[in-house]
């Protein structure tokens, strides 16, 4: 479920480009004709309206020059500082430098990262940059969350004020290359789901049989065009209950004013908890839109880029080895020499420096949150009140899609 | 023998029929034929409907809990028998912290609290017309109380740690919010009314532009502006504080308010009032602060009230920055899987409303008192 708000952004990004453009265009202009080197052409126009202001007074003109000046002054500034926003420090520097990753987050999404009774975000989003922040300082706790609204969070990533976008952002080609960002993986397989209340549509076990039914959606999502091809596709017919908030939504549905409820998979879990009678809700089986879920970083940072992407991997080769946070320590001395390798106690190791971090850093990524799988467990998995199998979203060698290449 | 009466008659009590209980039921209840299917429609309304909100709010409701349990049927994944209903006290119990401070540090929290104990201690002397020394208390609250909070709340300095802002939440951003746009729109604003009613061209049009543009955006505009345009044009790493941001923000938006509310004050004030300051050789200043505001003030009390009431709950659309006030902070703990319940919304929310109504009711209140109080002119 995303809205679709993300043709507005490219709009805007290009408008602040042209912008910038052109205030570089004429602060050159300006400074060649005062210098009376011969440029562009565009020199002619300032000289020619020079021209025009000659019978005026001449602190008319100066004012003019001035105003001009200061115009000009504001826009470079701003451009300058865009442009040097992406050419200063790395991003590995500037979080070591200020001793925490800055972390986007959701505004509250049961099991990707919600407050928990502390206050402190807990979820497989909110874990994921702990893992970050246990790779690059050894320490899980130093990372700090800006909670995002599904249209700031662009922004906030492009402007710097988050190090690594981490809510449930579905990777689309539009935002890997119009909107700059770089997804590193996909850390939840997500889809849109059906969810059907089985004593108003006894028997049914398929979304194929859904035709003529009332269905809840949420309108100006993906969700609402995603609904009507599945149905057109499948030439079934049905009847859509539209609303504009998610409460208003799951309210509708559970006062029974529709028969099936439909959103991203994972969302629906989280939906059935809060009904009167969960046991009477279902489920279905398809999933009709592909919704990776991933977090993204910044384009043109390879560096912090590979650590964030290696620390998805990271977590997965754990799993598949059969690291878990209770014998990390245990494994450090295991007899094969490929867990040696990825816990970073082979001799003459390079791979954790290479980098950009220390020799250990698995060790201290699944010391703070665990490997993937008990991560998935804790947060939406059978160790939390959600209870979503693992489905597609288990290792390649258990079926799933999660495969990571090998830490060597 | 005389037929005039020598001494005067005992007065006596009012007879039955016109006083006691009995009496106020005849004349208040079943006056008339309309008045008494009134009566018996209210009494049904109020017997189906309160028996149910008490059993739901006091009687059924679950006051502490680790989790969501305590507030789930067993059908539902918890302890509760099927078919209860009742309030999730636990859960508000469980995020009473948050939704006061939002996720400001548990072990820094004595700073609001102490903030709080300050506010309310400068506020009330000064709310009680009796206390004396009311500008000294002035002084202290609109002077030293905002540059002590200041401190107080973000730290950095005098060896407290320091606390981001973005750590604020839930009534700590409301009340702060609130209690900054009241002490500044109203002083703003009343200079904002004065200038748009001046004889000076360039202040006249200053303020005219003012207000009509700030009451031609809607807020919610201004504050997505500020939060995903502002940074885009802002060199990495120089950035101005999103709290600080909706600060400047709801204040000018409320001052421009303001100011028309004055205007109204001050042009209901009879002509005669300014030529007779006047012709007593008073100037601008003197004119306007001994004689047209104090008058002018008084008559729009409603009116200013009015505005801080609005302002006081337009601080939730602080949410679409994604800062968390206290409706925001209470929505955003319904994500908590932990706590994911039927009875959790409702819950959380019938506690946000009794907050803001609580806040909402005392201002009112205490606007009618200080009405009655001043209203020495028009009394009836």
């Amino acid at each position: 479920m995303d809205f679709q708000t993300r043709s507005v952004s490219v709009i805007f990004l290009d408008l602040t480009g042209i912008i910038a453009f052109d205030a570089v265009r004429e602060w050159e202009a300006a400074r060649r004709l005062r210098c009376g080197i011969p440029g562009n052409g565009l020199e002619w126009e300032l000289r020619s309206r020079g021209k025009k202001n000659q019978g005026l007074p001449e602190n008319r003109e100066k004012g003019l020059w001035v105003m001009k000046h200061i115009a000009i002054g504001i826009l470079g500034a701003a451009t300058f500082g865009f442009m040097a926003s992406a050419a200063s420090a790395t991003t590995l520097d500037t979080v070591k430098a200020k001793g925490f990753v800055q972390c986007g987050v959701s505004t509250g999404l049961a099991g990707f990262s919600a407050p928990d009774d502390k206050g402190d975000w807990q979820g497989i989003d909110a874990d994921f940059c702990r893992a970050v922040a246990a790779a690059v300082f050894g320490d899980g706790t130093k990372v700090k969350f800006t909670p995002l609204s599904a249209k700031e969070r662009f922004t906030a990533l492009q402007s710097g004020e988050v190090d690594i976008l981490s809510r449930n952002t579905t990777w689309t080609i539009n935002r890997d290359t119009a909107l700059g960002l770089n997804f590193v993986g996909t850390t939840y397989y997500d889809g849109q789901g059906f969810m059907i209340n089985a004593k108003k549509l006894p028997g049914v076990n398929s979304a194929l049989q859904l035709s003529g039914a009332a269905v809840c959606v949420q309108s100006g999502t993906t969700t609402e065009l995603n609904l009507a091809d599945y149905f057109k596709a499948n030439k079934m017919e049905y009847n859509p209950v539209v609303f504009e908030k998610l409460e208003e939504v799951n309210a509708a549905y559970d006062a029974g004013r529709c028969d099936v409820y439909t959103t991203d998979q994972s969302g629906l879990y989280g939906i059935r908890l809060t009904l009167g009678s969960p046991a009477d809700h279902v489920v279905l089986p398809e999933i009709i839109s592909k919704e990776p879920l991933g977090p993204a970083v910044r384009q043109g940072d390879d560096q912090w880029y590979h650590i964030v992407k290696w620390t998805y991997f990271a977590l997965l080769d754990a799993e598949e080895l059969g690291i878990t946070k209770a014998n990390v320590d245990e494994m450090k001395n295991s007899p094969s020499p490929e867990i040696k390798r990825v816990l970073g106690q082979e001799a003459d190791t390079k791979i954790g420096t290479d980098l950009g971090v220390s020799n250990d850093w698995v060790v201290n990524i699944v010391k703070a949150v665990g490997n993937y799988g008990e991560m998935f467990d804790h947060n939406v998995g059978s160790g939390s009140p959600l209870k979503i199998a693992r489905g597609i979203n288990a290792l390649w060698t258990k079926g799933g899609l999660q495969y990571a290449p090998p830490i060597r | 023998m005389s037929w005039v009466r020598t001494e005067m008659a005992l007065a006596q009590p009012a007879p039955g029929s016109v006083r006691g209980p009995l009496a106020w039921v005849r004349k208040n209840l079943v006056g008339s034929v309309g008045d008494t299917i009134l009566t018996i429609l209210g009494i049904i309304i109020v017997a189906w409907v309160l028996p149910q909100v008490i059993s739901w709010a006091f009687i059924n409701a679950q006051w502490t809990g680790p989790d969501r349990t305590v507030c789930a049927t067993v059908a539902q994944g918890g302890i509760q028998p099927d078919g209860w209903s009742g309030a999730c006290w636990a859960f508000v119990n469980a995020k009473f912290g948050q939704f006061m401070f939002g996720t400001y540090p548990v072990e820094e929290r004595w700073r609001p609290i102490l903030v709080a104990i300050l506010f309310v201690a400068l506020l009330v002397p000064m709310l009680m017309p009796r206390v004396p020394r009311k500008g000294l208390n002035a002084i202290l609250l609109f002077l030293a109380l905002p540059i002590v909070s200041f401190v107080l709340l973000v730290g950095g300095m005098f060896g407290l740690p320091h606390v981001e802002t973005s750590r604020w939440g839930g009534l700590l951003i409301t009340l702060s919010l609130s209690f900054v746009g009241i002490a500044v729109s109203l002083p703003l604003g009343t200079v904002l009314a004065l200038g748009r009613r001046s004889k000076m061209p360039i202040v006249k049009m200053l303020c005219v532009i003012f207000i009509e543009a700030v009451r031609g955006i809607p807020l919610i505009t201004v504050l997505f502006f500020v939060s995903v345009m502002l940074p885009l044009f802002l060199p990495a790493g120089v950035s101005f504080d999103k709290y600080l941001r909706a600060l400047i923000g709801v204040s000018l938006f409320a001052a421009a308010y303001m100011a028309e509310v004055v205007r109204g004050g001050l042009q209901a004030i009879p002509k005669g009032q300014y030529e007779g300051a006047d012709s007593l050789g008073l100037g601008y200043w003197q004119k306007m602060g001994l004689i047209v505001l104090p008058q002018a003030l008084k008559l729009v009390i409603p009116g200013i009230v009015n505005t801080f009431i609005g302002m006081f709950k337009d601080t939730s659309l602080v949410l679409i920055i994604s800062m968390f006030d206290l409706l925001g902070i209470v929505k955003q703990n319904f994500s908590d899987a932990n706590w994911a319940t039927a009875q959790t919304a409702k819950s959380g929310l019938v506690f946000a409303a009794f907050v803001f109504w609580l806040f909402c009711f005392g201002m009112s209140r205490y606007s009618m008192y200080t009405e009655r109080r001043l209203d020495t002119g028009h009394k009836r």
